[in-house]
């Protein structure tokens, strides 16, 4: 299990103990935590699985290849340096202890 | 504010998130949702894609843990389906005699398969798991539900032929466009289409056509539509036309009832449509349980559509149906490119293969009605960012 913390808008966060297997995105969806849309399902083809990574040069973050990198230009919440699609994010052991932001909106 | 029972039919896509959404809006009031299928809710759409080809397993395609639905108190009966419903007494009675009150119903009771004698249909997790690849695959309709099969059934290096009644593929949801380029790409797999090709019969191990061409088959695949379910509304005396006929805020014809997702048929514009997606199931959940909190929005959100073929990610936005013209952006050489579908000046809707980025802002473009005419389009190098 890896614990990831998604923080809400308004500062409050869910603290979740996620398979490694499961995306980020699974992971919030599978303990309800709202915030997260993912309407495709977690293709990377609709972009409402937006998230802020807390993230250094040492967080094992898979790279970002094309189609995620286009979404994140038209996402509803304005894309930042450590903007991702949560359904790109496998968890795994080492990503234990990761923090993430929820933006303001999805759509 | 009502926090009355509510009792929720049919525990699909539109089901289940209806369930949340009430409680997501604060409703208090006990959820029932009923389901036939003896499992958690599940998504449908990877049953043709990830799950057919064994990439992911049911743990997958579970929405919620069981934990969910006992945190948030709705209540699951997922083997006891709903066999009729008293509007009188506002009841619905379940299979095992078992009745449940209520004040608002939601009939969310979705559609089946079109079946054809001797063929596998898919809609459930066990319909998928008989209908895995295997050998000689002839997939009847060249559907997204036959292309997505035929997909998977290929890059399982089955030997596989689409049998199609219409001259073309996937005439009823792409242009002639974006269709052709579909098929190509499955031609380049080696899948073999028969078009004008109609069934006679399905026998242990081929497939018969009307012109009598014996089609050697290990296993036969029908995607050929979905009828609705529309038989407890019809039973209970709602008003029923291929789908239980809502008016804009979903209720029935009994104002206590509600219809969603592919088993409704809703104002549309000038039209009454019902459609099959996941994004008509969804938005449509969502707007019941504003509107059985109080809300008096209409239901008004622009369709979209999705189908993943090999590396191939086709996304519809609008309804393209009886378009005139089309302009295409992007080349289509490289498979990644969008068609603008125009009746006359009035854009329809967006097909994009490869595109998600033009998907995302047709959507916004078509839910803003921003005029975009032939013209706009066909200017080298629009961009749709500067259009949305």
């Amino acid at each position: 299990m890896a614990k990831i913390t998604y923080v809400h808008p308004d500062g409050t966060s869910s603290v979740v103990d996620v398979e490694p297997g499961n995306s980020i995105m699974r992971g919030a969806k599978l303990a309800g935590v709202e915030g997260i849309l993912a309407q495709c399902g977690g293709g990377a083809t609709c972009g409402t699985c937006h998230i802020y990574v807390d993230r250094d040069n040492t967080t094992p973050l898979p790279a970002m290849h094309d189609l995620e990198d286009g979404l994140l230009c038209v996402t509803a919440s304005p894309r930042q340096d450590n903007s991702r699609l949560s359904c790109q994010i496998p968890v795994t052991e080492e990503l234990d202890g990761l923090v993430v932001h929820l933006p303001e909106k999805q759509l | 504010m009502t926090d009355s029972p509510v009792v929720i039919v049919g525990a699909g896509q539109a089901g289940c998130q209806a369930a949340v959404s009430l409680r997501e809006l604060g409703h208090r009031g006990t959820i029932t949702l009923v389901g036939d299928e003896g499992v958690l809710p599940y998504q449908r759409p990877p049953l043709t894609k990830a799950y057919l080809q064994g990439d992911i397993g049911v743990a997958d395609l579970v929405f919620r843990p069981e934990t969910y639905y006992a945190q948030h108190d709705i209540s699951l009966v997922l083997d006891d389906p709903a066999v009729s419903v008293d509007r009188a007494a506002r009841q619905v009675v379940l299979r095992s005699g078992r009745v449940l009150d209520y004040e608002n119903l939601v009939l969310a009771t979705g559609s089946r398969p079109r079946p054809i004698p001797g063929a596998h249909t898919i809609r459930t997790i066990g319909d998928a798991d008989f209908a895995r690849p295997r050998g000689r695959v002839v997939a009847i309709g060249a559907g997204f539900i036959g292309l997505e099969h035929a997909a998977v059934a290929s890059e399982a290096e089955c030997d596989v032929t689409v049998v199609e009644a219409q001259t073309r593929a996937l005439s009823r949801v792409l242009s002639e466009h974006t269709a052709e380029h579909v098929v190509q790409v499955h031609r380049r797999r080696g899948v073999k289409f028969l078009f004008n090709a109609t069934v006679s019969e399905v026998r242990p191990g081929e497939v018969v056509l009307a012109d009598g061409t014996v089609l050697p088959a290990d296993l036969v695949v029908a995607g050929i539509g979905v009828v609705p379910n529309v038989e407890l509304a019809q039973e209970a005396g709602l008003t029923v036309d291929d789908g239980i006929v809502v008016d804009a805020r979903l209720r029935t014809s009994d104002p206590a009832i509600f219809a969603i997702g592919d088993c409704a048929r809703f104002p549309h514009g000038t039209r009454q449509i019902r459609l099959e997606s996941v994004q008509n199931a969804v938005d449509q959940a969502s707007c019941v349980a504003a509107v059985i909190r109080g809300s008096a929005e209409p239901y008004a959100q622009v369709p979209w559509f999705w189908s993943d073929q090999y590396a191939m990610k086709v996304q519809i936005a609008g309804l393209t149906d009886g378009h005139d013209n089309v302009v295409v952006t992007g080349d289509p050489t490289t498979g990644a490119f969008s068609v603008f579908c125009f009746r006359g000046d009035e854009l329809l809707g967006v097909e994009s293969v490869n595109k998600p980025v033009d998907h995302v802002l047709a959507r916004r473009l078509l839910a803003a009605n921003c005029p975009i005419r032939p013209e706009m389009v066909a200017v080298p190098g629009f961009d749709l960012r500067t259009a949305a």
